[in-house]
């Protein structure tokens, strides 16, 4: 078996169909009859329902029907299931599909509105009269602790959800002898997510199978099946979910939404074709954002600037709903201790609910927080002592011949969490290289010249990737020798037929194109988890690669048997199975599959299984840990204030690279999601929990011409864990990104400037500190 | 994200639009589109008539009268920037309006409508503005025509009548060899200005100024001429102006404030960016020998 596609920049696949405007989203679905929906959502924060009135809205042209939650009674009832239920959280905080007695931020779906075009049921929806009764609201996850605050539920007797702790060591004893314990208190703002584009539902009944029948712009297909099924109590085989192409997904569309219930319902009660398909607008106050938290951390290290033990509290913001569970803020403490080597960590995280969108991971969950607290307070020993901010890292970060390491903390399951491979250290000094920092006072002289002050930050980073249990594949040769594989690995856009087309075909021999993928429906694959977490490379490529040398054993059995050549002798080439240097001594894969498709009456020849396919399901019990260090060059304006990325350098370590190009692609991305998050990106809401900037003229995305050019070096340690040696790459880029900008700016502001210890930061606050205002 | 309802009327002539504003009560004219789209899309506005003047051809185009460069208030944003008279003749214009929105938005947006709209940071009203520009109107009453001066009436609120239409703006050029300096902060290219500052210079044989425009945009709820200022630069020799006070005077604006930016640090802005544009006006005077 030769790697002729694993590891090289092929073209992907995918894009000579999407960038020919042929891709097939959710809004593409037409059906005859279909209704066009709009939600009547909650305009203020908090509030009970006295009554909704639909009748002049009913009246109205083109409207169909209108359904609150009391309608759906016969159907079903109750809040939705949790879809990652926890301990600490004694009764699941999740959402009714419709808002029935109480809601609980602007934008909570209250009623859907069905007519002839979504233009009608705009205006119809505008035209139902709600009587909800104010309460007041909690819009700050810090006020939200208080005992005397508003209750952002208002049967909760606290805000606070749960107190998660983690840690390890005797943080006591380490602080007691450290030469010197700094504190300092950190306010990570709270953002959106924004993929291109916005969530989607269509759904009907199947005809001919009965079948609710649902496409959905969603990372998890399959949980929607789930836990719909669950809550409809159906059984899941009687309800298809699909995904068609997806606009991005970034973590928000993970979760299995209000409105994915209230269509489902919608049609059950109709019994028409609905589609409903999130605005902009909506977007802002219906999808999950993420990651507001402020944190107070003490720091024990000693003279040499070797960090040794951390410990703290987290406030995280929940906002008003927990769909997801805890699954966020336990991703915050289990991001700890990063690329460092702690010898203690006593962590707690409250967990408050507030009048806002719930949270949910978006790119890197809360490991960009995490990057951000470990980073600044690296760079803020670093100044404490005086020495170089990288002699912090280098003394304190875990060193390559430590590997595998435990870091002390634990997994889910209780098992001890190890580092698997990897030079921390050596990708520190790699991108210092790159980014030239030793000529970095010339840089910063010559941008003097010109009026302006010039920075150098640097981050680094560990990401668990490749989160279990599976995702599984089957790959399948058909009669035309093509191969296809199934999976339940559901794509927003990364390239999974590529990649997985790339392990498929340089273990069954065959080209590239001739290699199709079949996920995104849950009629076509039995299990599916989700596209989260940096995942699919290790579950899913595994699987594929797994399943794909069941085939080729059995294209080799099968050949060895007609052929009557040992199986040692044979391997796969051109699409055929051929003697060691006899090339034309073969026998073709689409022969097999016809023979194996089975001839009337005929036996299978050698009494082999019919179906020239397998199924694997890789187990994936055990993280592998991505790592990177970033260095970037700011220059600011210190009249305006403004702040311009000037040089952007990744160094990053994902193991195996199945397709650099790819690879590049997501860290890329990444770290502009993290240049938005340090930089642009602000979600305000004022005090009542009304959100203030709802369009991009106020909420600011970052624009390509914001962006530096990004450099990107690869280390590849290959993971130990899994049998492609890959870790994932999704979020690597935006990890320690925000962390490396805020970095580069405290640098650019001198030694006299703040240690800034919150992002966004934004042009006004620069002239603050600066004291030119 | 769709407009409430409205009927749409797409006159081919320029009686048709006159004879449409006069039957109507609650129209809209359709320019470019760039903000009263997105408006009624977010039903921020809802007109019940919306009058396209986009098949109007009388209405685009640029040329040059006795009284000054004409502009058609249809003309393409993108065409007024690659207008070799306006290039020539009205620098400050083009270099202002590589500043708004993108290629593909200007492509569309029409600098009538922007001049219509009246956005508080746009910079179309802004140069006009300190152009002294005048706004050609027609309505049931005929052609008429309105100083800049008496253009801005407020916040998104211009002296166009309900039954009129804006024909044309006439800008009367500076002499040859005039300096222009322009400034303004964005946080991203092509948003609307946080702030912004404009100056226009005439100077004599010596360097010493002989006319002076000064603006500030972005600040107030309208573009604001520092006209205190402007006197006291004439005079002055372009070697070496007193800046300073020009500077105090856009820092002692009454500026805006909003979910994002203060009134100070508006107003701090204001100061950097007249001093800027000033700087630019200075260096862009050709002197004569």
């Amino acid at each position: 078996m030769s790697a002729r596609y694993f590891g090289a920049a092929v073209t992907r696949l995918e894009d000579a169909r999407l960038l020919a405007g042929k891709g097939q989203y959710v809004d593409d679905i037409e059906l005859p009859g279909m209704l066009h929906a709009a939600f009547v959502r909650a305009s203020f924060a908090h509030g009970r329902i006295r009554s909704i009135d639909t009748s002049d809205a009913l009246a109205m042209p083109g409207v169909a029907a209108i359904y609150t939650m009391a309608d759906f009674e016969d159907i079903a009832h109750g809040p939705m299931p949790p879809m990652a239920p926890h301990p600490l959280l004694k009764t699941p905080i999740t959402y009714h599909p419709l808002a029935n007695t109480e809601v609980r931020h602007v934008g909570e779906a209250i009623a859907i509105v069905l007519a002839d075009s979504r233009a009608k049921a705009e205006d119809a929806a505008a035209a139902v009269v709600l009587d909800i009764e104010y309460l007041p609201a909690v819009s700050d996850a810090t006020l939200a602790c208080d005992a005397n605050s508003p209750r952002a539920h208002s049967q909760h007797t606290s805000n606070i959800a749960a107190t998660m702790k983690a840690g390890f060591g005797d943080t006591a004893a380490v602080f007691a002898k450290a030469d010197h314990v700094l504190t300092e208190h950190f306010d990570i703002h709270r953002g959106g997510c924004h993929s291109m584009e916005c969530r989607g539902v269509v759904a009907h009944i199947d005809l001919l199978t009965g079948a609710l029948t649902i496409s959905t712009s969603s990372q998890s297909p399959y949980m929607v099946r789930r836990h719909l099924a669950g809550y409809l109590k159906r059984d899941e085989n009687d309800i298809r979910v699909m995904t068609p192409d997806v606009g991005g997904g970034f973590g928000p569309k993970a979760n299995v939404y209000a409105e994915e219930f209230a269509v489902a319902l919608a049609v059950i009660k109709c019994r028409r074709p609905v589609k409903w398909i999130e605005d902009r607008q909506e977007h802002f106050v219906a999808t999950t954002q993420q990651r507001g938290q402020t944190w107070t951390l003490d720091v024990a290290f000693d003279n040499d600037g070797r960090m040794h033990a951390i410990r703290g509290r987290c406030i995280h913001d929940n906002g008003a709903y927990a769909p997801y569970g805890l699954i966020l803020p336990a991703t915050a403490l289990a991001s700890f201790p990063g690329p460092y080597a702690l010898e203690a960590l006593d962590l707690s995280l409250d967990v408050v609910l507030t009048n806002l969108v719930p949270t949910s991971p978006v790119r890197g969950a809360c490991r960009p927080n995490v990057a951000f607290l470990l980073e600044r307070l690296a760079d803020r020993i670093a100044r404490h002592l005086g020495i170089d901010r990288q002699e912090v890292r280098r003394r304190s970060f875990v060193r390559a011949d430590q590997m595998p390491y435990s870091t002390g903390m634990k997994a889910r399951d209780g098992s001890p969490i190890s580092y698997d491979s990897g030079d921390y250290v050596g990708a520190l000094n790699l991108v210092l290289d790159e980014i030239d920092a030793a000529n970095f006072p010339a840089r910063r002289n010559e941008a003097k010249q010109r009026g302006k002050l010039r920075g150098l930050g640097i981050a680094s980073c560990v990401e668990d990737t490749g989160l279990g249990p599976f995702e599984g594949a089957s790959v399948r040769v058909t009669p035309a020798g093509k191969v296809v594989i199934a999976s339940g690995a559901s794509s927003q856009g990364q390239g999974h037929r590529t990649a997985f087309a790339q392990i498929a075909a340089d273990v069954l021999g065959v080209e590239l194109e001739d290699v199709t993928i079949e996920t995104a429906d849950t009629a076509k694959f039995p299990l599916g988890i989700s596209t989260i977490a940096s995942r699919i490379a290790v579950t899913a490529g595994s699987s594929v690669q797994l399943a794909a040398h069941k085939v080729r054993a059995k294209a080799i059995a099968f050949a060895s048997h007609q052929l009557e050549v040992d199986e040692h002798d044979l391997e796969l080439a051109g699409g055929a199975v051929h003697v060691k240097g006899i090339p034309d001594m073969k026998i073709k894969l689409s022969e097999i599959a016809r023979t194996l498709s089975g001839n009337t009456g005929m036996p299978m020849p050698g009494d082999m299984e019919p179906d020239l396919a397998a199924t694997a399901y890789f187990n994936s019990n055990a993280l592998t840990f991505a790592y990177g260090a970033n260095a970037c060059e700011v220059e600011v304006d210190p009249d305006t204030g403004d702040i311009r990325v000037v040089r952007y350098v990744v160094v990053h370590d994902c193991g195996r690279m199945i397709n650099p190009m790819i690879v590049d692609g997501q860290i890329r991305g990444g770290v502009v999601h993290g240049i938005g998050n340090a930089l642009f990106e602000r979600m305000i809401h004022d005090e009542e929990g009304q959100p203030l900037t709802t369009t991009y003229g106020d909420y600011l995305l970052p624009m390509a011409s914001e962006m530096p050019r990004i450099e990107i070096h690869h280390m590849e340690t290959p993971s130990p864990r899994n049998p492609i040696g890959v870790k994932g790459a999704g979020e690597g880029g935006t990890i320690p990104a925000a962390a490396c900008v805020i970095s580069a700016v405290e640098d650019a502001l001198g030694p006299n400037g703040p240690f800034i210890a919150l992002h966004p930061i934004s042009p006004q606050q620069v002239v603050t500190w600066l004291d030119r205002n | 994200m769709k407009a409430s309802p409205f009927q749409y009327h797409r006159p081919q002539t320029r009686e048709e639009l006159g004879a449409l504003l006069t039957r109507l009560d609650n129209a809209k004219i359709l320019a470019g589109g760039q903000s009263l789209m997105p408006m009624m899309n977010l039903r921020v506005i809802a007109p019940d008539h919306l009058i396209d003047i986009n098949r109007i051809p009388e209405l685009a185009g640029i040329r040059e009268t006795a009284a000054g460069i004409e502009i058609g208030a249809m003309t393409r944003q993108t065409d007024v920037l690659s207008s070799e008279t306006v290039r020539s003749r009205l620098p400050l214009l083009a270099r202002a309006l590589e500043h708004v929105g993108h290629i593909q938005t200007r492509a569309r947006g029409t600098i009538g409508g922007s001049c219509c709209h009246l956005d508080p940071s746009a910079e179309q009203p802004a140069v006009s503005a300190a152009f002294d520009a005048e706004f050609i109107v027609s309505g049931p009453n005929g052609r008429h025509v309105i100083p800049a001066s008496a253009w801005f009436e407020g916040l998104l609120q211009s002296a166009l009548g309900e039954q009129e239409y804006l024909e044309a703006l006439r800008f009367k050029p500076w002499a040859n060899g005039h300096g222009y300096g322009f400034a303004e902060y964005a946080r991203r290219h092509g948003d609307f200005a946080v702030a912004g500052g404009i100056a226009l210079l005439e100077g004599d044989r010596d360097g010493r100024i002989t006319r002076a425009a000064l603006l500030s945009f972005g600040v107030e709820s309208s573009p604001r001429r520092l006209t205190e200022a402007e006197g006291a630069l004439l005079g002055q020799h372009v070697d070496n102006l007193d800046i300073e006070p020009v500077i105090e005077a856009a820092r002692s604006l009454e500026a805006m404030e909003d979910a994002h930016v203060t009134a100070g640090y508006r107003r701090h802005l204001a100061g950097v960016l007249i001093g800027r544009a000033l700087k630019e006006a200075c260096a862009t005077l050709e002197r004569q020998s």
